[in-house]
């Protein structure tokens, strides 16, 4: 891991409502430069809220976060937009735009934001492309044409358009049989390794806690409980945390990892 | 500083490449003709990465094309200095090069053709598609016709509120306000011969045979056509009406009868509710512009032909059961991507409208034929 200086996400004292019904109160959260966290937590305890909070689709009722440093909700909006291009969103199922080829949408914020020559966008999106493991003629398909893994990994191409230094996945693995959720979690990974990416990942996936997260972070009670190493998850007492994590499923993917 | 640049040096061992500045996404572009203007260069080449201040995908892309311009090969040249991150991300993209596919420039005349040909051909298959979606209904409604005690009067009556009564408010002021209108056109046109008692008869005509029917079905068709649509459609979406049928319900039974009925059975007292505004309105207008009193305008209209109220009324269940036909077969039509339900509702919207209009047209020369 990087030097323990200053984290590259911070969440101090987020609270999200609504209506009457609180999601987060006090939620603490610190993200590390370079390091893949892993977010946890049973279902309807705001994990996908706390990904949309920070980056910017959802407001917060209270807290401060702050992404490189820098309180998200003080930017105005050149600084918003420069924040932006720094991190990319795989939202769960790619959230293609399903009018576009995926070269197309590969090439959507870089048209955007950048005055590139065509021959180049084309080159960047075929190597985005090669780069997630996708065959090259998908460059010229439409989503509609892809199946949801390949959907997944069009998506994070996408992601990755900008050369972000933060990437987050809304359950990347989720509706993905057993041998593409493991390929997706090893394409991670290496990208991750060799772009130097922060990865923020909410996931449901034992698997993919146990083979690429540095770090887990449990959502319980409205806020973060407990973050640390697998192995402190498995040493912790909290009931949801110990059925988590000793659950036969955990159990099974524990075993897999260590083989 | 930060401006990336790329300076070529002669030396005595060879070319020496040296990328400078910062080589990014955001700032690439302008180095695109620089590079593409690098000449073969047969000797060795070296690629200085020291001052390189920063490099992405995007620049790492560039750069390998520098250096397959310098050498057809790009992976001879000699990489000298250079971060652990840059040399890693350099070898990533060497792994990932690929030539992107050509860009498929396409004829315009021979895509029109193609179009047009697409177009004929999905239009035949879709009509041949509704014809089996109308025998199947048609068989439906019969077998249904045998067993009567068995249809869901609920939904029956909840579609006869939605599609009949809840459309009362808004027909009735369409149908007041073109009666206003229609009246005032012909007074005008009426007056300048002195006969603008006839105006009566112009109101009795239109509106009777041919306006109050139309309009009522072109906003049914526009309300509830496309309400069926989306209502169905949403429901096939969400593998729904796959449910039923998994369940044993037969979704044209559960979904299309009662909402076909419904419409058939309010469409005409709609259009009679429709018929009633429009004359009302014109009635006014008569009155006020006129000096027609209403009693003489009840006396001249009750002696006009009784055959323009019916020919009317004849016409509105054949175009209820047209609207709900399209609307529902356009739902059933729905696949399981999420645009498709609103793509089928204009489309059914569309559909609808227009097929009301050529059979009204049909009507016309029926009755034409008949003398009514």
């Amino acid at each position: 891991m990087s030097s323990k200086s200053e984290p590259i996400i911070r969440v101090r004292g987020l609270v999200n409502r609504f209506g009457a019904q609180i999601v987060h109160e006090n939620l603490d959260l610190d993200v590390e430069r370079g390091e893949v966290i892993g977010i946890v937590g049973g279902s309807g305890t705001g994990k996908s809220v706390l990904l949309r909070t920070i980056v910017g689709l959802n407001r917060q009722a209270a807290g401060i976060i702050e992404v490189f440093g820098a309180r998200t909700d003080q930017l105005d909006s050149d600084q918003r937009l420069a924040m932006e291009q720094r991190w990319g969103v795989l939202f769960q199922d790619g959230a293609l735009f399903s009018s576009m080829t995926v070269a197309e949408n590969i090439q959507v914020p870089l048209r955007e934001h950048y005055g590139l020559p065509t021959h180049l966008l084309e080159e960047i999106a075929a190597l985005k492309v090669a780069m997630v493991g996708l065959p090259s003629d998908a460059c010229r398909k439409y989503p509609s044409e892809l199946s949801g893994g390949m959907r997944k990994r069009a998506g994070l191409a996408r992601a990755l358009a900008l050369d972000p230094e933060i990437v987050f996945l809304d359950e990347p693995t989720a509706g993905l049989d057993p041998i593409g959720a493991s390929a997706f979690d090893e394409l991670i990974r290496s990208l991750q390794k060799s772009l130097g990416l922060t990865v923020f990942m909410v996931t449901h996936d034992l698997d993919s806690l146990v083979a690429i997260c540095d770090r887990i972070a449990v959502l319980a009670e409205k806020r973060v409980i407990l973050t640390g190493t697998y192995e402190d998850m498995l040493a912790h007492d909290h009931p949801w945390v110990r059925e988590y994590f000793h659950g036969p499923r955990a159990r099974a993917a524990l075993k897999t990892a260590a083989e | 500083m930060g401006v990336p640049s790329l300076r070529q040096d002669r030396t005595a061992d060879g070319l020496v490449l040296r990328p400078e500045g910062r080589w990014t996404v955001a700032t690439v572009g302008a180095l695109d003709r620089d590079v593409d203007r690098i000449a073969a260069h047969p000797g060795t080449v070296v690629v200085d990465l020291d001052g390189l201040e920063g490099l992405d995908t995007a620049g790492a892309l560039l750069l390998r094309r520098a250096m397959r311009r310098c050498q057809p090969t790009g992976d001879s040249c000699r990489i000298a200095g250079g971060t652990e991150a840059h040399l890693d991300l350099l070898s990533m993209v060497a792994a990932n090069d690929r030539e992107p596919l050509p860009l498929v420039r396409r004829n315009a005349l021979s895509d029109m053709l193609e179009r047009v040909g697409r177009a004929t051909l999905e239009a035949l298959a879709e009509a041949k598609i509704f014809t089996g979606f109308l025998g199947l209904v048609v068989e439906r409604a019969l077998r249904a016709a045998m067993t009567p005690w068995r249809f869901r009067v609920t939904a029956l009556v909840h579609q006869m509120e939605q599609a009949g009564l809840n459309a009362l408010p808004i027909i009735g002021l369409v149908s007041f306000l073109i009666g206003v209108v229609m009246a005032y056109q012909g007074a005008v046109q009426l007056r300048l011969f002195g006969a603008e008692i006839y105006t009566v008869d112009l109101l009795a005509v239109s509106i009777l045979r041919e306006l109050g029917v139309l309009l009522t079905a072109i906003i049914v068709a526009g309300r509830s056509g496309s309400a069926f649509t989306a209502e169905i459609g949403a429901m096939k979406f969400r593998e729904e009406i796959d449910a039923m049928r998994v369940l044993g319900i037969d979704p044209v039974d559960a979904l299309v009868l009662p909402r076909m009925l419904a419409l058939i059975l309010t469409l005409p007292v709609v259009t009679f509710f429709a018929n009633a505004m429009a004359l009302m309105g014109g009635a006014l207008l008569c009155w006020m512009t006129l000096d027609i009193a209403p009693e003489v305008f009840v006396e001249r209209f009750s002696n006009t032909n009784p055959w323009h109220f019916y020919t009317g009324m004849i016409k509105a269940p054949v175009f209820a059961a047209v609207i709900a036909l399209v609307g529902c077969h356009a739902g059933m039509q729905v696949t399981g991507r999420a645009e498709s339900v609103g793509r089928m509702t204009t489309k059914s919207v569309v559909q609808s409208i227009f097929l009301v209009i050529v059979i009204d047209a049909i009507f016309s020369i029926f009755f034409n034929v008949l003398k009514v």
